[in-house]
């Protein structure tokens, strides 16, 4: 079975996910729930790290999109950082960098929120 | 599991569970790697397979778990092949538009992502759909291509 996991770490009022392992259809409820939680706590200003994501489906990216229009409405977002080519040549095929802000470190996406 | 090198073929069956999609993509994986196939094709050919089972699970069995979903791999020196085989209800996929991801955003739409990843990611993708019978899918992508 796919080994997939996220921790959640924080720094201020941003949350950011590492995700670890395999995203798919099987193991993106993971995800979503980790969504639903920091919704749920009102926590809008979210990062999400892939360095350790070795693989991901559109099931897995579907996550991103079911949520990103609740965060925005709450004077939040949903930042990239830290994705491999392979998974960045994924996001890019579905046109996600004209919606997502996807940065390369994680450092850029905290500055982006802190900053502005 | 053992590549048959000499009949460069092989068959798995499983049932229509999101936990199977893990053994479909390393069983994909090793036909491709005796294939001789470069990384990134390996990479995009797992992905499409992925796409085109998780799309019988969700949409040709709505979910249930007893449904048999029959991968097969074909490959010669020019051409790797991948027939996906289901039971379920079948499917128009001519009437899968290619999907606007803006308006999907608005839309809340999350899904139908996987036909147009399958089609960018593979060289060929056909259909071939038997209401009543079956489905089958059929991905093939050329060896020496990107």
């Amino acid at each position: 079975m796919a080994e997939f996991s996220t921790s959640i770490k924080e720094n201020g009022d941003i949350r950011i996910i590492n995700l670890k392992g395999y995203l798919d259809a099987h193991t993106a409820p993971t995800l979503e729930n980790n969504f639903t939680e920091l919704i749920n706590s009102n926590n809008f200003k979210i990062i999400v790290n892939f360095e350790d994501l070795a693989y991901i489906s559109s099931a897995g990216l579907g996550v991103f999109m079911a949520y990103i229009e609740n965060i925005r409405d709450n004077k939040g977002d949903i930042k990239l950082t830290n994705m491999s080519d392979k998974v960045f040549n994924i996001f890019d095929l579905l046109g996600f960098p004209l919606l997502y802000e996807i940065y390369k470190k994680e450092e850029e996406a905290i500055k982006k929120f802190s900053g502005s | 599991m053992s590549v048959r090198n000499k009949n460069k073929a092989g068959e798995l069956r499983v049932k229509s569970k999101t936990e199977n999609l893990s053994e479909i993509r390393d069983f994909v994986s090793t036909y491709a790697l005796a294939a001789g196939m470069p990384a990134a094709s390996i990479d995009n050919i797992i992905l499409a397979v992925d796409e085109a089972c998780t799309n019988i699970i969700k949409h040709a069995y709505k979910l249930s778990p007893q449904g048999e979903i029959i991968i097969k791999i074909d490959y010669d020196e020019e051409k790797f092949t991948v027939t996906i085989i289901d039971y379920g209800k079948s499917f128009e996929a001519d009437r899968v538009p290619q999907p606007d991801l803006q308006k999907y955003y608005r839309e809340h739409r999350v899904g139908g992502l996987g036909m147009y990843l399958m089609k960018s990611l593979m060289d060929d993708v056909e259909y071939i759909s038997i209401p009543g019978e079956y489905n089958q899918v059929l991905l093939s992508k050329n060896i020496r291509s990107g």
